[in-house]
């Protein structure tokens, strides 16, 4: 796995009244196999700096690398899930859309098929896989796109809100689900959320970042044994101290909440 | 599915007949359904029509088949590349809104008539519905599922053949659709102007010569019914196996 290395990375749009600074001096390091969660108010940057590491966008000054390698647009050696459930192709059946990326890789049919079924074991959807995805529930399909974002190997796992738009009660069993094959892949990776409970829940690590212009305010190590208890006094207090630091933001910008939970909810 | 066609066929059918017979219109004219289907096994017996349905199936395919040819891989294309867009486009659309009809004398004086002058006018009238349909749709892609392919590390090949053709299948089926349409206005309206002794389109031409109603309404029957068996067989049957079984079109509801 691999380490990633953000260092002074500025993008800046140009916009009919002028150029925009999305993100301003971001410098982040997210050591091998560690879990990165980057929160924050909408417009705050966080996706943007997530389609940089993707190599989807370039940045305008600053340097971004993967292991010992400077990057240079998208590359095989980092998965991406979003959060848009149309992501998956509708063409293809599960272990299609999971195979896609081994085919261009060019192994043959039957090692495709055989690393993308383990995969949506892995994910628990292996009776799924001639499943096409417009059969398949939202959470399902989200689960169909980690398989696939991991089934080529990349060492690095970027995912922009997987599970933004999932209820609740499919969004807690999805992040579960995730510490799991987080811990049995020890993938490097980078999960932008707005969600603070959810932050806590996943990440070795969060960066929280304020908007106007995208800045990386702090960073905060969650240490809490894992598997974690989101209903233990520890992790309530963890919520406070993040939500307190990013309170502090949300006062300076008018983004009225930061996450979907009631009890987070201020 | 069967059981409604007939119904609506059935409710059509009586509607004319009931017209037919109202004596409100000269027998001649308006020939009745008995007489029509009369006429149309004795044109099916000895063989003249299967020979005329030959011809103008031929026609259109021919035509048809051309247009799919270069109007498909044009139109994806000029999705994807600004600078063939920007060189296609203004010609195609000075020249959609001419009848491809418009062109039949033209053609006639380069090639003479029958068979080149008929598949090229199908020709004409089919390759712009393709053309623009395989131009939307490959515009109409999702983003994301480029975005997701690029990632999974697809090349500009790959992402042609694995992604923006099956992601612009919807619009592609529709351009097919429109493009057998027009063929069929096309080639029957060619055949009336530049066709000689054989084709549907001459024979109802040739028939007001006589005054052959029951010809000319027999061999609308002819033209309607294949259309409904390409629907039913070709097009139809392409998107259930396809867009359909995809989720890519729903099915109407109720």
């Amino acid at each position: 796995m691999s380490d990633i290395e953000i260092r002074d990375v500025s993008l800046v749009y140009d916009t009919p009244s002028g150029p925009v600074k999305a993100i301003d001096n971001a410098t982040i390091r997210i050591a091998a196999s560690e879990f990165l969660c980057i929160v924050g108010p909408s417009g705050c940057g966080k996706s943007t700096l997530l389609n940089l590491v993707a190599g989807f966008l370039s940045p305008t000054s600053g340097e971004i690398k993967i292991g010992s390698s400077p990057l240079s647009g998208h590359g095989m050696d980092r998965g991406v899930v979003f959060q848009d459930f149309a992501q998956l192709f509708p063409w293809r059946t599960a272990l299609g859309n999971v195979a896609f990326g081994l085919e261009m890789k060019g192994l043959s049919k039957e090692r495709r098929e055989e690393i993308a079924l383990s995969h949506l074991a892995l994910v628990k959807l292996g009776e799924f896989a001639h499943s096409y995805p417009h059969h398949l529930s939202g959470g399902m399909q989200q689960r169909v796109a980690i398989a696939r974002a991991l089934a080529y190997n990349p060492s690095v796992l970027l995912m922009d809100e997987p599970f933004a738009a999932l209820d609740a009660l499919t969004r807690d069993a999805m992040q579960r689900l995730l510490a799991d094959v987080w811990r049995a892949t020890r993938k490097t990776v980078v999960y932008v959320t707005h969600n603070v409970a959810e932050a806590v829940y996943l990440a070795d690590r969060v960066v929280v970042m304020t908007p106007h212009p995208g800045r990386v305010k702090i960073e905060l190590p969650i240490t809490l044994p894992r598997p974690r208890d989101p209903l233990s006094v520890e992790f309530l207090q963890c919520q406070k101290d993040l939500l307190r630091h990013l309170g502090s933001e949300m006062d300076a910008s008018d983004a009225p909440k930061i996450c979907d939970d009631g009890a987070t909810q201020r | 599915m069967v059981r409604r066609t007939v119904v609506t066929l059935l409710a059509a059918a009586a509607l004319y007949e009931a017209a037919a017979r109202s004596g409100i219109f000269p027998a001649v004219l308006v020939p009745t359904l008995p007489k029509v289907a009369r006429t149309l096994v004795n044109l099916v017996q000895d063989g003249t029509m299967l020979w005329h349905v030959s011809y103008t199936l031929a026609r259109v395919m021919c035509g048809f088949a051309l247009a799919i040819v270069v109007g498909l891989p044009l139109g994806i294309l000029m999705g994807r590349i600004r600078a063939l867009e920007n060189f296609v486009m203004p010609l195609a659309s000075a020249l959609m809104p001419i009848p491809s009809l418009a062109w039949v004398p033209v053609f006639i004086l380069w090639f003479g008539l029958g068979d080149i002058v008929t598949a090229l006018i199908v020709f004409y009238a089919a390759m712009f519905p393709m053309l623009l349909n395989a131009w939307t749709g490959v515009r109409a892609v999702n983003p994301i599922w480029l975005r997701a392919a690029g990632a999974m590390g697809a090349g500009e090949g790959a992402l042609f053949r694995k992604v923006i053709i099956p992601g612009t299948l919807p619009f592609i089926i529709t351009g097919l659709r429109q493009a057998f349409q027009r063929s069929w206005i096309a080639v029957i309206g060619a055949e009336m102007l530049a066709a000689s002794d054989w084709g549907l389109g001459w024979v109802i031409f040739d028939a007001k010569e006589f005054l052959n109603a029951d010809v000319m309404m027999a061999s609308l029957i002819v033209i309607g019914g294949i259309g409904y068996a390409f629907e039913r067989l070709v097009f139809g049957s392409l998107e259930r196996i396809t867009v359909l079984r995809w989720g890519m079109v729903q099915a109407a509801k109720s």
